[in-house]
């Protein structure tokens, strides 16, 4: 079958983001930016599934900036067979994201969608719903597991509670949580291939999809700041501060 | 216009994660409708219109919403929440499975994990794992929202007196299908309801050793979370995940326990009230955001903490 794989372009995990002085934003000017981690597993389950012999192709896709063609080099070297960028400048809602995506699913008709189950810089987690209440597929959130069995597709999902299982009928849109995989880095070798895979650039526009959003952002500012409290000395102490000072116990 | 909000139960109970959505929707303003959709789950529906300040009780009862699958669900939840200026539910991983596919089919952007209401369109949101606070403003036909529970203090279980409403639209989409559920069982209370969680880290070196932390759990009424590093190494299980990906928490007290404090640790703990690390590295980033630091071999401090407490 064909997967589809979704990856975006974010700013590194390691990276301490600070909000910028006029409260437009958060700083990402000269700042490390990576494949979201989330999609890192994304990339990884598709390339195991194509080990198996059960995915037959891997395209891999990014809506995003000119610069986002990087993150689509780096699942090509991760295994994905080739790319595809929407391109625009503008940074998108999840909603429109997931409408780029739809018209991609609509021309490639892939058998299986994954995506990581949340960006880790708008920290949204809605972008694979959407996609399937868009194309009206089964969706299966927040994956640990994935296994094709026939036409169906069992998704273990990692829920409040503890573990759920679900069989969705295929076509099915799946999000990765973070015990589904652990993802391998790229080899040299592989690096160097990458680079020669078809990456092929649309734009929002010559796919037809609408890019407007209902939402705005105001303003963005730092939390308010925790500070360090005391360091006691003993357990002793500990528990006389949290009885007669802190008063919670 | 009326507020919809998506009850969360399990076991024939609301849960606790609804009385602080119907909180978030007093602060917004106006009726408030809560849904109860799935399956004999009249108990839930009566249980529902006691909430203080909710006005009218839908029921969706039938085999179909079993189980909230979304692909079932979502359609139903659009089809009522079109008539209503908000629709909202908790961001607990039932809320974020269903709601975005609400908001799609409704054509609107979803605003997630609220942590604030500023006006009836304008909210407060964390962004980069709560390294950043966005305040975003929506001009949707229907908001569509999910809650940080803890953002809300709970309304009362008690003292309203809705009236219930039955709800005949059946949408069964035949695409998916309940296989089954490993559910942790557990005597100590649920971690983001609790009022102490005592939390565990890698530092716990295995899954064995939270029986310390249980003990002094058991002590205190607490529940027990874990890090992430925790759960990869596989010591407990996901369900006691503490973070930006977990379950975020913020109870009266917050014991941290061989946790380094990781920024996406952080994010799920950091609007406790108080915070207790227990570290033997003075280095480790947990101090910076603790009330109470205790530099020691956490198993001898651990035991000697329940035998005090």
């Amino acid at each position: 079958m064909k997967v589809l794989v979704a990856v975006k372009r974010v700013v590194d995990y390691n990276v301490k983001v600070r909000v910028k002085a006029d409260n437009s934003g958060v700083d990402l000017a000269n700042v490390k930016m990576s494949m979201n981690p989330f999609c890192e597993i994304a990339v990884e389950e598709a390339v195991r599934l194509k080990e198996k012999g059960v995915a037959t192709e891997i395209v891999a896709v990014a809506v995003g900036p000119t610069a986002a063609q990087e993150q689509l080099r780096t699942a090509l070297a991760l295994g994905a067979d080739r790319a595809i960028l929407v391109e625009t400048a503008d940074e998108l809602n999840s909603l429109a994201v997931a409408k780029a995506l739809k018209a991609v699913v609509d021309k490639e008709q892939p058998q299986l969608v994954i995506l990581g189950k949340q960006a880790i810089d708008s920290d949204n987690n809605q972008t694979g719903q959407m996609l399937a209440a868009l194309t009206g597929y089964a969706q299966g959130t927040f994956a640990s597991k994935v296994e094709v069995a026939g036409d169906k597709l069992n998704v273990t999902r990692e829920i409040d509670g503890g573990l759920q299982t679900v069989a969705l009928n295929l076509p099915a849109i799946v999000t990765t949580d973070l015990r589904l995989n652990e993802p391998r880095y790229a080899s040299l070798p592989n690096i160097m291939k990458a680079k020669k895979k078809p990456l092929e650039t649309v734009t929002p526009d010559a796919l037809g999809v609408s890019t407007a959003s209902t939402t705005k952002t105001l303003k963005v500012e730092a939390p308010a700041a925790r500070s360090a409290g005391i360091k006691v000395k003993s357990v002793a102490e500990l528990v006389e501060k949290l009885k007669n000072e802190a008063k919670v116990i | 216009m009326a507020i919809l909000v998506v009850a969360e139960h399990e076991n024939g109970a609301v849960a606790p994660a609804t009385l602080n959505t119907v909180a978030a929707a007093a602060k917004i303003g106006g009726d408030i409708h809560v849904l109860v959709a799935g399956q004999n789950v009249g108990g839930v529906a009566e249980a529902a219109a006691k909430i203080a300040g909710v006005a009218k009780v839908l029921v969706a009862d039938n085999a179909a919403y079993a189980h909230a699958l979304p692909e079932n669900v979502a359609p139903l939840v659009a089809e009522l929440g079109k008539g209503c200026s908000h629709v909202l539910a908790p961001a607990t991983t039932n809320g974020k499975n269903i709601l975005p596919r609400v908001a799609a089919l409704l054509d609107v952007d979803q605003i997630s994990e609220i942590i604030a209401v500023e006006s009836v369109d304008t909210f407060k949101r964390p962004i980069y794992a709560g390294n950043a606070i966005a305040t975003v403003q929506s001009s949707a036909a229907v908001k569509v929202i999910t809650v940080r529970t803890t953002g809300f203090d709970a309304v009362a279980a008690e003292g309203g007196s809705a009236a219930v409403e039955a709800v005949g639209s059946v949408h069964d989409a035949g695409k998916s299908a309940f296989v089954g559920e490993e559910l942790a069982k557990s005597d100590r209370p649920e971690l983001t309801a609790a009022k102490i969680v005592v939390s565990g880290g890698r530092g716990m070196g295995n899954g064995d050793n939270f029986k310390h932390l249980y003990a002094l759990a058991d002590k205190l009424g607490a529940a027990v979370g874990a890090s992430r590093a925790a759960v990869d190494a596989g010591f407990v299980p996901n369900d006691m995940q503490v973070g930006q990906t977990g379950k975020i928490v913020a109870p009266q007290l917050y014991i941290a326990v061989g946790i380094s404090g990781a920024i996406q640790h952080l994010a799920g703990m950091k609007d406790s009230k108080v915070i207790v690390a227990i570290n033997k590295d003075e280095e480790a980033p947990i101090f910076q955001v603790a009330d109470y630091g205790l530099v020691a071999d956490l198993f001898e401090a651990v035991p000697e903490l329940e035998k005090l407490v």
